[in-house]
């Protein structure tokens, strides 16, 4: 038996393309006779418009047509049910409100956020549309902005949304045990605000759309560079009044995601009713500015948050008032808000807790997930409690956290809370004292010497991250004639290396080369159904489904190469794609034999009828719980008290993500994710000024961290398989972005402790470091 | 065995009504001489992808931050967003299309970032790759803070840059290492490899 595939660091197969220029983004693809699309903006960020005038933008040249709201009110607006949707038992158990705010696909009445389209132009070539947007004359009434969402919360605050009682997109509390009495009878409790600023997903490619109507068969191709094609598709059906069936999305090579391209967008409705309007191929791909300021943020939080303990520093209770500011629509419902609420507790045993999360509109971007989604947020709160507490109980705060983690033999272990599918959370396997201990193991603070005016500081951060969301993921196998293996998942890549970790787990479950196996993912005409590549779920539910249609395939090939063989099928095994039996000079069968038979004039009628093998199979795999990942990371670093430079000494990451599947694609993950981590908690925010205008709406004020920012990091791992899916493998796609605002954050209040400091928000800017440092008590 | 590049296709030139005046350029990109009708405006990056169809160059922020246009004019790594097509009259390009011919292994730099897992989503890459190339191809091996200076004028949201550190050094010591008494060591093999 030849070594499984399973676990082996195999490098990528998709590289050879993308490295000789061949990637196939959506901007690279070939369509003759496009038109291209530019999307007119509000410049304001709430103001009634009072009128479009486009007469002189349609004498443009090059210029195809202009559209206005008016001209797209008839269709549906926008509305991601699925994301809205409360699962029921969730629904039951804790009525959760949830607001909805349907999207005009361009404004009509009113606009609610800088950057809402519209207008759009259509030309022959982007010069033209831009130009042409130039032209486009809006009147806008201004109307008094909402940007905090405290302030928004008020009584007297303008509406957003003028059908609704006020500017709650949703409000969900938790409860276990009895909190008020655990926090009156404590010996400690520490009371906390703190913030998690907005910052963005931010992937080099931008979204693109392009859209063509089949001359021949009607259909409509669409290409997104989504992470959920067949929603994409469900919803362009439903707003266009089409057949699912006759629209086909396909999301190509796609540029990164990292949740901004996971929900739905108007531009997705919009250039596949263009290429129907226009007869002919549009594409419309967004520019820098317009994915800063237009496309989703994340991460804006405030929490109200307290810890009860005992003298020897057990937990006792913790309860926080959450604030997520949603921005001017509730695109994605409960997901931010309830992962903030269900990672609370983290690696933690807390017996009595009280959660109430509210999300809030705004006259800002709406905020949707961002790798973690809710949890890197809350993570910081949590985190960064835990500091203050052991600060106040005078222990280490690795000390502290070793004091109140739930050990491996808990396992699988029930907080009291429900999950996101409304079933009681369960963590299903871990072992976090481990995790804590490799993490201390590795910390080093000697690697520099003291200097003056400079100071050192450790920080630790715990996390735990439910991961492998349902509700299903879908993949279909053939064996074509050839003998090469099809393999169509429904959860396309953005970089993740599906076609070389897929085709790991489809080698190892029919016994066929790994080089056979052409995997296909995120094309709708593939798979009939699909979800897509969110939420740290691609590896856990499309590997299972991979797996299991594997497992399917290769049964029926042995039955069928049994029947051909004459031998019974007991007898046969299928390895590197080669049938053979038991004895050493019995007969073989390649899959190419079995599968090529075609109904020639000189091919025997076989005798079970079939000539070609029909070897194929669809599974949906549905998950029957989450697979619980987590982490433990550390960090050394070394602040300047007089300019407020921080330094990384030392980045340490411990990580459990169960079965690994390809050891070169998981370091990448979680390296790359760590990298977003440190650039939020160190360099990136999306400001807006008061008057709700982006302040950093270029690459030059929005600082994405380069090769010089980011550490060497420190690595190790543990696996822990879970229980809930026959690979054992938990997915690791966000869990390296959950920590680092809040290690960073701890490390920097370590190293200032001299002053009194205590961090309260990001990012860790020099200048908020000498903030910090000038309004600090033992500064004055 | 002559491979057809695909530079040597004719530049199209879409049948715009152009406000901005026309000229005609003249240059060599990834070896093969290019004549093309340009507008005044049009940027390089745009030239290349819409133009001449090389759309492995790609754009990733338009005002010269993120790198991923990143092509070698006359042997310099340039930003081709913040280059107008008819600044390059006379210059000789080369995109990433051009690092390893269809028909040839790829070239060390780009083998070692396949090796080295230097890349996720692919959509950098090329200006990574092109960036890494020109520093193959100095005279000398660049120290460290070159290396680091040239890498930072690349944005990659995926990995982290582990990687891509990683990936860089190796094709530099494979580089410099081989180099025996040849003035230019990458010159000399990508001639070679070149050569039809």
């Amino acid at each position: 038996m030849p070594a499984p595939w399973i676990g082996r660091p195999v490098p990528r197969v998709e590289d050879d393309r993308l490295l000789r220029g061949n990637g196939r983004y959506v901007d690279d693809i070939e369509l003759p006779g496009a038109a291209e699309a530019a999307v007119l903006r509000s410049p304001h960020a709430h103001a009634r418009v009072e009128s479009v005038d486009v007469t002189a933008a349609l004498e443009a040249p090059g210029v195809l047509a202009v559209w206005t709201g008016a001209d797209v009110a008839h269709l549906a607006p926008l509305l991601n049910k699925e994301e809205l949707r409360t699962p029921p038992r969730l629904a039951e158990l804790l009525d959760p409100r949830v607001a909805t705010t349907p999207m005009p696909l361009l404004a009509t009445d009113k606009v609610l956020y800088v950057g809402q389209p519209v207008a759009i132009v259509f030309a022959d070539s982007r010069y033209l549309a831009e130009d042409a947007l130039e032209l486009v004359d809006v009147r806008y009434a201004p109307l008094p902005v909402l940007v905090d969402p405290d302030r928004a919360l008020a009584d007297d605050a303008p509406l957003l949304h003028e059908d609704l009682p006020d500017n709650t997109a949703v409000a969900v509390a938790a409860q276990v045990g009895d909190p008020a009495a655990a926090f009156a009878a404590a010996h400690t409790v520490i009371s906390e605000e703190f913030q998690a600023h907005r910052y963005v997903a931010s992937p080099i490619e931008t979204r693109a759309v392009a859209a063509r109507v089949d001359p021949y068969s009607g259909d409509l191709t669409v290409w997104s560079n989504t992470q959920t094609p067949h929603r994409v598709r469900e919803s362009i059906a439903t707003t266009l009044g089409l057949d699912a069936e006759s629209v086909r999305v396909i999301a190509t090579d796609v540029g990164g995601g990292f949740g901004q391209k996971g929900i739905l967008y108007v531009e997705e409705m919009l250039i596949p009713y263009a290429a129907g309007k226009l007869g002919r191929p549009v594409v419309w791909r967004e520019d820098r500015g317009e994915n800063l300021t237009a496309a989703s943020h994340a991460r804006e939080q405030i929490h109200r948050i307290e810890l009860a303990a005992d003298a020897d520093g057990r937990l006792l209770a913790v309860r926080d008032r959450i604030t997520v500011n949603f921005g001017a629509y509730n695109m994605t419902g409960l997901v931010v808000p309830y992962n903030s609420l269900c990672h609370l507790l983290g690696p933690y045993r807390i017996p009595n807790v009280d959660i109430d999360v509210l999300g809030v509109l705004t006259n800002t971007a709406f905020a949707t997930p961002y790798r973690g989604a809710g949890r890197p947020e809350t993570v910081f709160a949590m985190e960064r409690a835990m500091d203050r507490l052991a600060a106040q109980l005078g222990l280490e705060p690795a000390e502290l956290r070793a004091r109140n983690l739930i050990g491996p033999d808990d396992m699988p272990y029930t907080t009291g809370l429900v999950d996101r599918s409304g079933n009681p959370q369960s963590y299903d396997s871990g072992d976090f004292p481990e995790l804590l201990r490799r993490a201390r193991a590795k910390v080093d603070t000697t690697r520099r010497e003291p200097r003056e005016g400079k100071h050192i500081g450790v920080g630790y951060a715990m996390y735990i991250e439910a991961t492998g969301l349902g509700p299903f993921e879908t993949a279909r196998i053939d064996i074509a004639p050839s003998g090469r293996v099809k393999l169509a998942i429904g959860a396309p890549s953005q970089g993740q290396g599906h076609r070389t970790s897929m085709a790991q787990i489809a080698a190892d479950a029919l016994g066929v080369p790994l080089d056979v196996i052409d995997v296909v993912g995120g094309d709708t005409s593939a798979t009939p159904f699909g979800v897509g590549t969110i939420a740290s779920r691609a590896l856990v539910n499309a590997g299972n489904a991979t797996h299991r249609a594997g497992r399917l395939v290769r049964e029926k090939a042995l039955d069928a190469a049994a029947r051909r063989l004459s031998v019974p099928a007991a007898e046969l095994t299928l390895t590197e794609g080669v049938f053979t039996t038991k004895e050493p000079d019995g007969p073989t069968l390649t899959l190419a034999e079995l599968a090529g038979r075609a109904p020639l004039p000189d091919t025997p009628e076989p005798t079970d009828g079939r000539y070609g093998t029909e070897l194929s199979e669809t599974v949906h795999f549905r998950p029957p719980g989450f697979a619980v990942a987590s982490g433990a990371h550390a960090a050394v670093v070394e602040v300047d008290e007089h300019t407020g430079e921080l330094e990384i000494l030392q980045y340490v990451v411990v990580h459990d993500a169960g079965v690994i599947v390809n050891p070169l694609i998981a370091e990448g993950q979680v390296t790359g994710g760590i990298a977003q981590g440190i650039g939020g908690a160190l360099y990136e925010e999306m400001i807006y000024g008061p008057d709700g205008q982006p302040r950093t709406g270029t690459y030059m004020d929005y600082l994405v961290p380069t090769s010089s920012e980011i550490p060497d990091l420190d690595m190790d791992e543990i696996h822990s398989p879970s229980p809930m899916n026959d690979l054992g493998v938990k997915g690791l796609g966000e869990g390296g972005a959950i920590a680092p605002q809040a290690v960073l954050a701890n490390a920097v209040e370590d190293a200032l402790r001299p002053f009194g400091v205590v961090v309260r928000r990001g990012p860790l800017s020099p200048s908020r470091i000498r903030d910090l440092l000038r309004t600090a008590p033992a500064t004055h | 065995m002559t491979s057809v590049t695909p530079a040597a296709r004719p530049a199209r030139t879409p049948p715009l009504a152009e406000p901005s005046g026309w000229h005609e350029i003249h240059l060599t990109v990834n070896g093969e001489p290019v004549t093309a009708q340009v507008e005044s405006r049009l940027l390089l990056s745009d030239f290349l992808r819409d133009r001449l169809r090389l759309t492995g160059t790609h754009v990733g922020c338009e005002h010269g931050v993120c790198g991923a246009c990143t092509v070698l004019v006359d042997g310099t790594p340039v930003r081709s967003c913040l280059t107008l097509a008819v600044q390059c009259e006379g210059a000789e390009l080369r995109t990433v299309e051009g690092l390893a011919r269809p028909d040839a292994p790829l070239t060390p730099v780009q083998e070692a970032f396949h090796t080295c897992h230097g890349m996720q989503c692919g959509f950098c890459t090329p200006g990574f790759l092109m960036t890494a190339t020109a520093l193959t191809e100095q005279d000398e091996r660049p120290d460290d803070t070159e290396v680091a200076d040239a890498l930072s004028g690349h944005l990659c949201r995926c990995t982290g840059y582990r990687g891509i550190r990683r990936a860089l050094g190796r094709a530099l010591d494979e580089t410099y290492e081989t180099a025996t008494d040849s003035q230019h060591p990458q010159h000399s093999q990508q001639d070679s490899r070149q050569g039809e």
